[in-house]
């Protein structure tokens, strides 16, 4: 059973994910993305690792792709395909990308280091939130602080620019 | 873990979602696109960092943690990178990579 949903869910993030480099509609793409981050949250729930698949989807799916929403609303005229490079000089990246990830795979399936440990472990939010509080060693309350203020910089950063006068007109005056 | 599914598949896909991130940030030419792919990449090494957690050292908690920390950082570069492309898009009317040489020479 979690072997099936598991082929569904990679099903779902490969073919979406392909979508969405390829599709020529931004707006199109950008739905394809959002399938791909719920599908990858679908993941961690299967991981038993909840808080992850919540963070996931809340900041993700329902934070990050609302930015890139208006982002593309703002930007783009909705329905027009954008601009694209010839099919000619796709063949190259095509190539190299595939060739690369087939490489890959083979390292992975012949690297034989892998020590096996076959236990389910649910990973708690309280367990994780103890982790992030703790001063002890393997705590991580220093990273922790360094984020938040990290945010804020740039909260402020993105309010700045985005609010920065035309340079256009100012030359033309 | 998932019951059934060995380490090597999840690294598997997570291997391909990267690749199909890289091949779309080489080939597209819209800013927001290529961001797009971006965030693909991001994600494929999130589910690895908590993949590899689970599968070979369930009882430490480090690459769980540190994937929450990938997600806080993936969150507050696209909405930087997100205010440059609008800027840029208020400066010269396009997000084309081709088309905006503001820096060019």
């Amino acid at each position: 059973m979690e072997k099936i949903m598991f082929y569904i869910l990679s099903a779902v993030i490969v073919v979406f994910a392909a979508l969405s480099v390829t599709s020529r509609k931004l707006y199109r793409a950008t739905m394809y993305l959002l399938y791909v981050l719920i599908a990858v949250s679908g993941l961690y729930f299967m991981m038993e690792y909840d808080f992850m698949g919540a963070v996931q989807l809340s900041v993700y799916a329902g934070g990050i792709m609302v930015l890139f929403i208006y982002a593309v609303m703002m930007t783009d005229k909705i329905g027009q395909p954008m601009r694209s490079i010839s099919a000619k000089r796709k063949i190259l990246p095509f190539i190299v990308t595939m060739g690369t990830a087939a490489l890959a795979i083979y390292a992975i399936y012949s690297y034989q280091g892998i020590s096996k440990v076959n236990e389910a472990t649910v990973t708690k939010v309280s367990q994780i939130g103890e982790k992030l509080l703790t001063y002890e060693a393997g705590g991580y309350v220093l990273p922790f602080e360094v984020i938040s203020i990290l945010l804020l910089a740039v909260m402020i950063a993105a309010i700045v620019i985005a609010k920065a006068k035309k340079l256009v007109n100012q030359e033309k005056n | 873990m998932i019951e059934g599914v060995s380490l090597f598949e999840i690294m598997s896909l997570t291997t391909i979602l990267f690749f199909i991130g890289i091949y779309g940030f080489l080939t597209r030419t819209n800013l927001i696109a290529m961001l797009m792919s971006l965030e693909l990449m991001v994600n494929a090494e999130a589910i690895n960092f908590v993949a590899i957690n689970k599968y070979l050292s369930p009882h430490v908690l480090q690459g769980q943690v540190f994937s929450l920390f990938i997600i806080a950082l993936a969150a507050a570069e696209t909405a930087l990178a997100l205010a440059i492309i609008l800027h840029l898009y208020r400066l010269t009317e396009t997000i084309d990579v081709k088309e905006v040489e503001e820096l060019k020479y």
